[in-house]
C-alpha cells in the first residue's frame, strides 16, 4: 500500500476504460465488465480477510444484490439501473446488518460455514419459488438510467460498462482509504490478535459487524452490476460453489492493496472464459492446480509477486 | 398417526444416510482438525465407482447378490487409493498451516476431483437400481418400504458402533483419542501421530465413499452429487460438534427427523429445514451439540 | 490518600479448585504494589478478575466509587484499568508503530470515557512518537512485532498498555523473560513513564530484588488467598511468606533432626 501510488492508478485505469471502451470488441467489452463486478465482490472479501474473517456465503449477497435489481424489473416494471443500484445497497445493507449480529459471535470454520449455511437457505427459497423461475431463474433488461432510456441505442452496451467502470473505481477508492484509517489498522489488528484488541478498549464484534457489512453491501453492488451486464440471474449465484470462487479469487489476488482483487478477478474470469470455450470438463481442475500453487508458493496471492519486485520492506 | 409414523420411519432412514456422509468428516476433522471439503470427491468416487463395478458384476451375468459386495469393494478401493494418496502426497506438506489454509487445500483437491470424475466416467448420469430393488419390501401398516432402506440403517448402526468400540477399547483407538485431544502432547508421549494422520483419513476416505457406494443405486449418479452431499454433510457435522462421533449421529438424527416432518407437512422447506436447525442449534450452544473444554489462553 | 481499586470478598472456584479464596484488598492513589507468590497461589486469577476476563464467583470490584465487577475487559481498559501479559500479546504482522497507532487510534476514537484522555494527545503520530521515545523503542519502529527480541516484546506489550491511558495499570511479570542485567533498566524506564503519567501500578514478580527496589507495599499470594500485606521488608520477613512464596524458610537441624516450623 505504500509502494504505489494507489489512487492515482485507479484514476488512470477507470479513465484509460473508459476511454478505451468504444473500441473494445463485445467480448473484451463484456469480459471487463464482469471482472470488475467480481472484482467489487472480492474488494469486500479482502477486507474480511483482513479482518481474520473467511466468509464461504457471500454469494448469498452477490445473488440478493442480482434479485434486488431483478424483481424490480420483472415485478415492478422498474428498470432503470440507478434504482437498481440503490435498491441492491439498500437490501444487501439491511440483510448484512441482520445476520452479521448472529455471525459476528463467530469464527474460523463456524463463520465460514454459518454463512454457507445462510447462503444455501436463499438457494432452497429461491430454487422453490416459481415466481421468480424456480431454479432457471429469470432474464433482466435495465433499460433505463436515471431516467434516460439506453436500450436500443447505440451506447446501450457501453453505458453498463461505464456504469460498473465507475462503481469499481468507486469503491476502491473508498476501500483504498477505508484500509488505510484507523478501522483498517484495527481490522488487521483483530486478525492478529483479538484479546489485546478487546483489551485495549475497542470492541471486535463492532469491527467484525461493520465490516462484514460493509462486504456484503461490495457483493450486492457486484451482483447487481453483473445482473444488468449479462441479462440474466438464477439462484446458482447463491450456491456455496459461488462462494468458493470468491474466496479462491481472494486468495489468488491476496490482500496486498486494492488493485489486487481487480487483477485477480480478470485473471480468473480471463481463464474461465477461454478454459470453458475449449476444455468446460477440465476447467475446475485447472482453477484446483491453480490454488494450490499460489498456497504453496505464493502465500500472499499474485500481488506479492508485484510487491517483491519493487523490493519490500 | 400414520402420518407420524411415516416421518419417524423416513425420518430415521433419512438419518442414517445422513450419519453414513458425515461420520467420515467429524472423524477427519477430530483427528487431524482439517475440514475435508474433498469428503464430497469421495463420496462421489464411491458412488460412481460402486455404480460401475456393481453394473460390470451384474451385466455379466454374475449373481446378483454379489453387487452388493461390489460395492462394498467399490468403496473400499477407492478409499485405499485417494486417501493415501491425498494426505501422503499433499496433505502432510500443508500440517502447521493455519486451520483456514487446509480447508482451502481441500476446496482446490475437490474442485480437480470434480473434474477428474468427469474425465473418468464422463457426464452422463449413471443407474444401478438393481441392488436396490433387490431386496424387496417390508410393510408397516400401510406403508411400504424397500428392504434396502434397512441396509443403510443397518450400516450406520454397524458403523457407529463399531467406530465407538475401536476408539474406546483398543489401544489404537486410544491413542486416537489421545490425539484428538492435544496432537503435541501425543507425539511427546511417543504416539506416531503422522501414521495416526495417514490411518484416519484413509478410514474417513473409506467411509466416504462408501457413504456415495451405498447411495449410489438410490440416485441417478452424475456430476454434483459431490458438491450438494458435502454441504449435508457439513451441517450434520457443525450441529454436532466438530470431532463428535456421538455429536454426528445425534445430529443426524435431529435433521433426519426435522426434514422428514418439513417433507410430509411443509415440503417447501425441505431444502432448508437443515439450515435452519443448524442456525438454531449453533446459536443455543454456539460450537455445536458435543464441544471440547478450552482451556484458559492468558 | 484515595482509595482507587477495592476487591472485596473475592472468591473464585473452579469446579474443585479455589483459585481466589476471600480476597480483600484496597489500592491507594499513586501506589506500586508488588504481587507475589508461587505459581497457581492466584496472583493472575486476580488480575484476570480485576480486568474483568473472569468472572469472581462472589465478591465485589470497585474503582473509585464505580463497580465494576460485571463488566468486560473492554469496558474496563475504557474505565482506565490496563494490563500487560506475562506473555506479550501483540499484534506480530504489524509494524511496532502500527502496534502503538492502533491502540492510540482508539482512544482518539472512543466515546466520552476517553473525551478527556484523548484531549491531551496531540496528533496521533505525536503520541506514538511520545511512547517510542519514553520506551527507548525508536529504533525498532518499522520493524514487525512478530521479528521482535523477547525483551523488546515486554516492552512494546507495556507501552500499548501505557497507550490507552490507563489510571491503573497491572503488569503481569514484567520481567520474565528478560535477561538478569536488563531487568532494572527495564522496570526504571517502566516506573519513570508510569509516575509521569500519575498512573497507580500493581505487578506480579517473582524476583524479589525487583519487588523491594521497586514496590512501596506487597500482597503475598498462597492458594487463592492473601497472606501478607504490607511494606515490602516486612513482608518479605514474615514466616509464612517466606514457608510458601521465597522459600527462605530455614531448616535448622538440631542434632541430627529437621525441626519444624
Amino acid at each position: 500500500m505504500k509502494r504505489y501510488p494507489i489512487l492515482p492508478i485507479l484514476m488512470a485505469g477507470s479513465i484509460f476504460l473508459l476511454a478505451v471502451g468504444p473500441f473494445l470488441p463485445r467480448w473484451g467489452m463484456f469480459l471487463i465488465n464482469v471482472s470488475l463486478c467480481y472484482g467489487i465482490v472480492v474488494l469486500g472479501m479482502m477486507l474480511l480477510m483482513r479482518t481474520g474473517v473467511v466468509s464461504f456465503g457471500h454469494g448469498l449477497y452477490y445473488c440478493l444484490g442480482a434479485y434486488a435489481a431483478g424483481t424490480l424489473d420483472q415485478v415492478y416494471k422498474i428498470s432503470d439501473m440507478a434504482v437498481m443500484m440503490v435498491a441492491a445497497v439498500l437490501v444487501t445493507g439491511l440483510a448484512s446488518a441482520a445476520l452479521g449480529l448472529l455471525l459476528r459471535k463467530y469464527r474460523d470454520i463456524f463463520f465460514a460455514m454459518l454463512s454457507l449455511a445462510f447462503s444455501m437457505i436463499l438457494y432452497g427459497l429461491l430454487v422453490k419459488t416459481s415466481s421468480l423461475g424456480s431454479s432457471d431463474g429469470f432474464n433482466i433488461a435495465a433499460s433505463k438510467i436515471a431516467g434516460i432510456t439506453v436500450a436500443g441505442t447505440s451506447v446501450d452496451r457501453y453505458v453498463r460498462y461505464a456504469l460498473t467502470v465507475v462503481f469499481a473505481f468507486l469503491t476502491g477508492v473508498f476501500m483504498h482509504k477505508y484500509l488505510n484509517s484507523h478501522m483498517g489498522r484495527l481490522a488487521e489488528a483483530i486478525r492478529d490478535n483479538e484479546l489485546r484488541v478487546e483489551y485495549m478498549g475497542a470492541s471486535v464484534r463492532n469491527v467484525i459487524h461493520v465490516n462484514y457489512v460493509i462486504s456484503a453491501v461490495l457483493a450486492g453492488i457486484g451482483g447487481a452490476l453483473a445482473a444488468i451486464a449479462v441479462g440474466h440471474i438464477d439462484p446458482e449465484m447463491a450456491y456455496w460453489t459461488t462462494s468458493g470462487e470468491f474466496v479462491f479469487v481472494g486468495i489468488l489476488s491476496g490482500t496486498g492493496s486494492v488493485l489486487a482483487p481487480f487483477l485477480g478477478a480478470f485473471i480468473f474470469e480471463t481463464i474461465r472464459s477461454f478454459a470453458y470455450e475449449y476444455s468446460p470438463n477440465t476447467w475446475q481442475m485447472a482453477l484446483g492446480i491453480t490454488m494450490l500453487v499460489v498456497i504453496m508458493f505464493l502465500p500472499g496471492g499474485l500481488w506479492s509477486l508485484f510487491a517483491r519486485k519493487r523490493g519490500a520492506a | 398417526m400414520a402420518q407420524l409414523l411415516a416421518v419417524l420411519i423416513d425420518g430415521l432412514i433419512y438419518s442414517s444416510w445422513l450419519f453414513i456422509i458425515a461420520v467420515g468428516l467429524t472423524l477427519i476433522y477430530g483427528v487431524m482438525k482439517i475440514l475435508n471439503i474433498a469428503h464430497g470427491s469421495l463420496y462421489a468416487l464411491g458412488a460412481y465407482s460402486a455404480a460401475s463395478l456393481a453394473g460390470y458384476w451384474i451385466h455379466h451375468g454374475y449373481p446378483p447378490m454379489g453387487s452388493y459386495a461390489a460395492m462394498l469393494v467399490a468403496a473400499i478401493l477407492v478409499g485405499l487409493i485417494a486417501g493415501p494418496v491425498i494426505e501422503r502426497g499433499l496433505l502432510r506438506f500443508m500440517y502447521g498451516k493455519d486451520e483456514i489454509v487446509l480447508v482451502l487445500v481441500t476446496y482446490a483437491v475437490f474442485l480437480i476431483l470434480e473434474d477428474f470424475v468427469k474425465l473418468v466416467w464422463g457426464v452422463d448420469p449413471y443407474f444401478i437400481a438393481q441392488p436396490y430393488g433387490l431386496l424387496g419390501n417390508f410393510t408397516v401398516g400401510a406403508l411400504t418400504y424397500p428392504n434396502y432402506s434397512l441396509v443403510l440403517f443397518g450400516a450406520a448402526v454397524f458403523i457407529g458402533v463399531v467406530l465407538a468400540w475401536v476408539l474406546t477399547k483398543t489401544r489404537q483407538g486410544k491413542m486416537l483419542l489421545a490425539v484428538i485431544h492435544d496432537r503435541e502432547m501425543s507425539g511427546a508421549m511417543g504416539i506416531n501421530v503422522g501414521r495416526v494422520y495417514f490411518i484416519t483419513f484413509t478410514v474417513g476416505a473409506m467411509l466416504g465413499a462408501l457413504g456415495g457406494a451405498l447411495t449410489a443405486p438410490m440416485i441417478s449418479v452424475q456430476p454434483g452429487i459431490g458438491a450438494e452431499t458435502i454441504v449435508l454433510a457439513f451441517a450434520v457435522v457443525v450441529i454436532g460438534g466438530l470431532g463428535s462421533l456421538p455429536g454426528a449421529a445425534l445430529a443426524a438424527l435431529l435433521v433426519g427427523i426435522v426434514r422428514s416432518a418439513a417433507v410430509h407437512y411443509r415440503p417447501e422447506l425441505d431444502l432448508f429445514s437443515i439450515y435452519l436447525v443448524m442456525a438454531v442449534v449453533l446459536i443455543m450452544r454456539p460450537k455445536g451439540l458435543f464441544s471440547a473444554q478450552e482451556a484458559r489462553k492468558i | 490518600m484515595a482509595i482507587v481499586l477495592e476487591a472485596r470478598g473475592l472468591n473464585k472456584n473452579f469446579g474443585a479448585v479455589t483459585a481466589a479464596n476471600d480476597i480483600n484488598v484496597a489500592v491507594e492513589q499513586d501506589a506500586v504494589v508488588g504481587l507475589i507468590g508461587s505459581n497457581g497461589a492466584g496472583k493472575t486469577t486476580f488480575i484476570n478478575m480485576v480486568t474483568g476476563y473472569l468472572k469472581p464467583s462472589a465478591g465485589t470490584i470497585t474503582f473509585g466509587d464505580r463497580d465494576i465487577t460485571a463488566l468486560s475487559p473492554r469496558q474496563i481498559t475504557r474505565l482506565g484499568i490496563c494490563r500487560s501479559f506475562q506473555i506479550p500479546q501483540l499484534f506480530n504482522t504489524m509494524s511496532v508503530y502500527d502496534n502503538l497507532l492502533v491502540g492510540i487510534g482508539i482512544v482518539v476514537s472512543g466515546g466520552k470515557n476517553w473525551a478527556e484522555a484523548s484531549r491531551h494527545i496531540g496528533t496521533p503520530g505525536e503520541a506514538v512518537d511520545g511512547l517510542l521515545e519514553r520506551f527507548r523503542l525508536t529504533d525498532y519502529r518499522d520493524k514487525l512485532a512478530g521479528e521482535l527480541p523477547e525483551g523488546i516484546r515486554k516492552l512494546l506489550d507495556i507501552a500499548m498498555a501505557m497507550a490507552v491511558k490507563p489510571k491503573i495499570l497491572l503488569l503481569d511479570e514484567p520481567t520474565s523473560g528478560v535477561s538478569a542485567d536488563e531487568k532494572f533498566t527495564l522496570m526504571d524506564m517502566v516506573i519513570e513513564a508510569v509516575r509521569a503519567q500519575k498512573v497507580t501500578v500493581l505487578f506480579v514478580e517473582h524476583d524479589m530484588d525487583i519487588v523491594t527496589r521497586y514496590t512501596q507495599r506487597v500482597l503475598a499470594f498462597y492458594e487463592g488467598r492473601i497472606i501478607a500485606d504490607g511494606l515490602p521488608a516486612a513482608v518479605l520477613s514474615d514466616t509464612e511468606v517466606r514457608k510458601y512464596v521465597t522459600g527462605e524458610a530455614p531448616h535448622v537441624t538440631v542434632g541430627g533432626h529437621h525441626a519444624a516450623h
